[in-house]
Formats: structure tokens, sequence, C-alpha cells
């Protein structure tokens, strides 16, 4: 009987308003692991969160499941074989790390890339960058519980990957770019598959933002959450669509232009207060920048080599085989050795998708690099995890993680 | 990039702070580099911050086998409003491979630094959590040092290996 009253007694003493976290313990904090294996983890991530109810207290990734020792790879290879390897760092930006690496090994040898070239791989890298914003855009809304974004970024994601299917044989990992230019030119019906996808683009973007700027719930998981002001994250070293987002408009395409960057004329969208409506908004304006320069360099596309005509370093044509003696010696070379490289250190910064790729590679005079470091953004960007987060809710965390767009390819090398 | 002019000023400059802080110089292909003594690069650094490289955009370690000293630990620093970068060079012995954190000028070294601790064995004296980052924790050696060899480590299907079908080494 006294039992029961008991219970009633504190039954009616329950409030139902928010409880202030108090000290103590009657106030523990919770660890919880969350990862490697976990969808919203955008990979084998690892978090150990500390958790005070529901709130983040802080959290620390745990990095290194899929690291794979690509840069000692790419270091018993001659140049133009770690080209595949290093593309498979960040498997989503695969022409970005080829761009960086074959930079760096072009600044070592003194390469001049013929303006083509640097317009396919202009083409090629903003290609790339709405590729990887759409996987970004798709499986960032799937956090959110919107599946159909899914489903719209893939379908445009295919038509890309179809057209690189199309200019190198290869959908992923495609080894296009090479030391001195590209692999091949583009072939007939290339243009005008990619002038029906850049029409179509802009309005499959538009659609994007009907569908989840005027969704309440997307707006309330991402309007305020988890903002980080630019100081932090420019103490932290975070480049690209994150450091955009707060507001300062540092984009080495417009700040340092290499491949021609300077010969197109678009904007670099910047956010305000660096929320994570913010980086949402700042990579979604970026979808149509990136259609804007494609659309110029194709219409602008420079006749001429597709690649250096320097025999040293680029394969000679196949139908030089049958009539050039010299032509056949050079092959016979850079097939077997390779080209040397002069003894020498270069880093060669790029804007990747995720911010500053930056790829340094040590010469030592012979064939194959002395060193390949790749300066990847997600790994230096994933530091910014535990300031954006702390003191928000569990749930703020996994949109938090998915507008950080970390790739842990990349990360993990 | 400052030209070689600039960078020779810069590194007078740092010469008249501390006799010893500036072992050389090297301006190749556009890239200026500062070479520095390990015990002193928080200095130097400290300075290069204050005069505009407020970014570090990245950090590496590179062995130079068989040079010595062996190690080189690599700062690229950015300064965002002239849009000029400058690198500092520090290289340590693997005898003795200590050298101070940068992580309380920019606290984004922390996880670099992991990563060249973890490939290099470099230790950064005074950083926050100086653990293996990429590597398990009980990993023996340093991979990415230029004597540490290539190939694999033993697994559970190492011991046949040699009668696989399809091996052909």
């Amino acid at each position: 009987m006294a039992l029961e009253t008991d219970y009633r007694k504190r039954e009616e003493s329950i409030t139902y308003t928010a409880q202030a976290a108090g000290q103590g313990e009657t106030h523990e904090l919770l660890t919880l692991n969350i990862g490697p294996h976990h969808p919203a983890t955008h990979g084998v991530l690892r978090l150990l969160a500390t958790l005070e109810g529901e709130v983040v207290r802080d959290i620390k990734p745990i990095v290194g499941y899929v690291h794979t020792g690509i840069e000692k790879t790419a270091e018993t290879k001659s140049y133009w074989k770690a080209i595949p390897v290093v593309e498979r760092m960040d498997y989503l930006a695969y022409y970005f790390n080829a761009m960086a690496f074959c930079g760096a090994t072009e600044t070592l040898l003194g390469v001049e890339v013929p303006p083509r070239a640097q317009y396919l791989r202009v083409i090629h890298l903003e290609l790339n960058r709405i590729m990887s914003h759409l996987v970004w855009l798709g499986t960032g809304a799937l956090d959110l519980g919107a599946i159909s974004m899914f489903w719209y970024c893939f379908r445009e994601r295919e038509t890309i990957l179809d057209l690189f299917e199309m200019s190198s044989g290869q959908r992923m990992h495609t080894r296009y770019f090479q030391v001195g230019g590209v692999f091949e030119d583009i072939p007939p019906g290339f243009a005008a598959k990619l002038t029906k996808f850049l029409d179509e683009m802009p309005g499959r973007a538009d659609q994007y933002a009907d569908l989840l700027t005027k969704n309440q719930i997307v707006l309330e998981r991402l309007h305020g959450i988890c903002p980080l002001d630019e100081q932090t994250l420019l103490s932290l070293g975070v480049t690209g669509p994150l450091l955009r987002a707060s507001g300062n408009p540092w984009d080495l395409r417009k700040a340092a232009p290499y491949s021609s960057y300077d010969h197109f004329d678009f904007k670099i969208p910047v956010g305000t207060v660096g929320d994570n409506y913010d980086r949402f908004r700042v990579r979604h304006a970026e979808l149509y920048e990136s259609v804007k320069i494609i659309r110029q360099a194709l219409e602008g596309l420079p006749e001429g080599p597709h690649i250096t005509p320097d025999r040293k370093v680029a394969l000679p044509p196949r139908h030089e085989l049958a009539t050039s003696m010299e032509a056949l010696i050079h092959h016979f070379k850079l097939v077997t050795e390779g080209f040397r490289v002069p003894p020498g250190e270069a880093y060669y910064p790029i804007e990747g998708p995720r911010g500053e790729l930056g790829c340094f590679v040590r010469a030592d005079g012979s064939a194959k690099p002395a060193r390949v470091h790749m300066r990847d953004p997600s790994f230096v960007n994933l530091q910014a995890l535990a300031p954006m987060v702390r003191g928000n809710y569990i749930a703020d965390l996994i949109a938090t993680l998915a507008m950080l767009d970390p790739i842990l390819g990349g990360i993990d090398r | 990039m400052p030209d070689a002019t600039g960078l020779e000023l810069t590194a007078h400059e740092l010469r008249d702070a501390n006799a010893e802080a500036v072992l050389g110089t090297t301006f190749y292909r556009g890239r200026a580099e500062l070479q520095v003594a390990p015990a002193h690069v928080v200095e130097v650094l400290t300075t290069l911050r204050g005069k505009g490289y407020r970014t570090l955009a990245s950090l590496h370690g590179v062995d130079y086998y068989p040079d010595e000293p062996r190690l080189g630990v690599l700062y690229e620093l950015l300064d965002m409003k002239q849009v000029d970068r400058i690198s500092v060079k520090a290289r340590v012995s693997t005898e003795d491979p200590h050298i101070p954190t940068a992580t309380g000028l920019f606290p984004g070294a922390e996880f670099p630094e992991r990563e060249v601790f973890d490939m290099f064995g470099v230790v950064f004296d005074g950083h926050p959590d100086m653990r293996r980052i990429l590597m398990p924790e009980d990993f023996p050696g340093f991979p990415q040092r230029r004597d540490f060899p290539i190939g694999g480590e033993p697994v559970l299907f190492t011991y046949n290996e040699e009668n696989s079908y399809g091996k052909w080494q």
C-alpha cells in the first residue's frame, strides 16, 4: 500500500520539462562507439562519442580501417604506373588525385601541357566535381531520411559515369590523365552527349533544391545546426566548401589558377554563418558553377595535341611505331623503364571537391618517385568534426558528418 | 611563391633573429624552401606565421635514406592574403627523432603529425595525443621509411602460399 502511494507521489512530481544537465553520479557520461561498420559514417569511420543523455560532449574519430599503403606502393612503381594507384585514394575524386600527382610530376619535369589537354582536364575535373557532390547530396540526404534524393542524384551520376566511360573506357578510376596531357582525345559523340547533360543538369539541380529547401524536416535538421566560425576552421586547416560556407571565399581555382582555370568565368559560392545549411547550399550552388565551367571549356576547346609532343615523357602515337625506329625506341623505353625525373621536390595543390588536395612528390633521379604524399582534404577536415558537434544532439552529429563529406579512402590512403 | 630573392630576404631575417635557426635555402621550380634546425622549428614557424603565412596547408614526412640525417618533416605554409606559399623543412636522425610539435601554433597539425609519427617514427614533443593513427596500435616498425620492406606480412594462408594455384613468381 505504502509502496503504491509512494509511486503515485513520484509520478506527480514529474514535470516533463527539460532538466538542466548536472554533475555527479546521477548524470553519468556514456561512451558510445559508432562504427566502423555503420551506414551513417560514410565508410569505415569509427567514432567514439561521449554522451550526456543525448548530447555529445566529446567525440574522437578513429581512422585507419581502409589504410592500404598507397603512398608506399606508389614508391615502387614508375611515375606513369603510379597514376592508377594514387587515383584510388579518394575514390570519388579520382581525376583530382591524378591531376595533383601529374601536376607535381610535370612541375619536376618542366613539361608544358598543351592547351587542349588543359581544357580536357578541366572538363573532366568539373564533371568529377559534380559527380562527387551528387554522391554527397544523395547519401547526405539519405542520412536525413530522404531516400528519393538518393535515386535522383545517382541517376545524374550515372550519366557522368557514362561520359567517363566514353572518353576513357572506365567508369571509375579512369587513368585518363597522363603526365603531359591526357590519354586520348574525346571521341566523336562525346561533345553532343556532354552538351545534353549540361542542358539538363541545372534543371535537375533546381529540382533537388525544390525537394529539399522547402522541406520542413530537412530545414530543421540543417538550419543553424553545428556552425563553426571561420577562424576556427582556418586554424584547423579546413579548406573547400566547409570553409567557404563560413564566408571565406578561398578557392584555389580562383586564387592560384592551374590548368587554364583563369580562362573561365565562374563564381565562388560562399555561405554566411557556416552551419549545415550553408554547407549544403554552397555545394549545391557549386553544381551550377561547374556546369558553367564545363560549357565554356567545351565551347572554347582549342585545337592541337591532347598530350605533350615530348617523346621522352609521353608515348608516341601507335601509327608511328610501324614506320619510325625512333618512336619504337621511345615506346620501349617508356613502357619498360618509364621516364626519369630530375631530383627535386614539388608540392602541387589543386582545389578538390572537398578542399585543397595537394600532392607532394620527391624525385631522386630514378624512374620511380622517392616519396608520394597526398594531402587529402578529408583527412584534415575530419579534425573539425569534434569542435562542430560538441554540445549538440547525437542526431545532429549524423547530419553534420554527412555535411562534412569525409571520404574514408582519402583519409586512410 | 616568394621569388628567390624574397626567400633569401626571409632567411636573412630569420638568421638575424637567431643565427642557428636557418641552415639553408632551396629554390627549385618555383618552390621556396627553408631548411631549419629541428630545435628551432617552432620559432621559425611563429615568425613566418607573423609574416602572414597563417595556414598550415600540409605537413608530411620524407625519408632521405641513405642521406643523413635521414628523416625530414615538411611544413607547407600558405598565406591566403598574398596567395603565397613557403616550405619549411627540418631534418632529424633516426637515432634521435624528436621535434617540437606545431599544434600550439596550428591546431590542425594534430592529425598530420600523428601520421608522420605513424609512418616515419618522428616523435613530436608536446603533442596532445602522440599515437599511431593509420596503422594498428601494435604495429612494429615505421612503414614509410625507405628501408622498411615492401611485401606481405604473414596471414592465415601464408604457410602454403608457394603451392597455391596461380603462383607465378
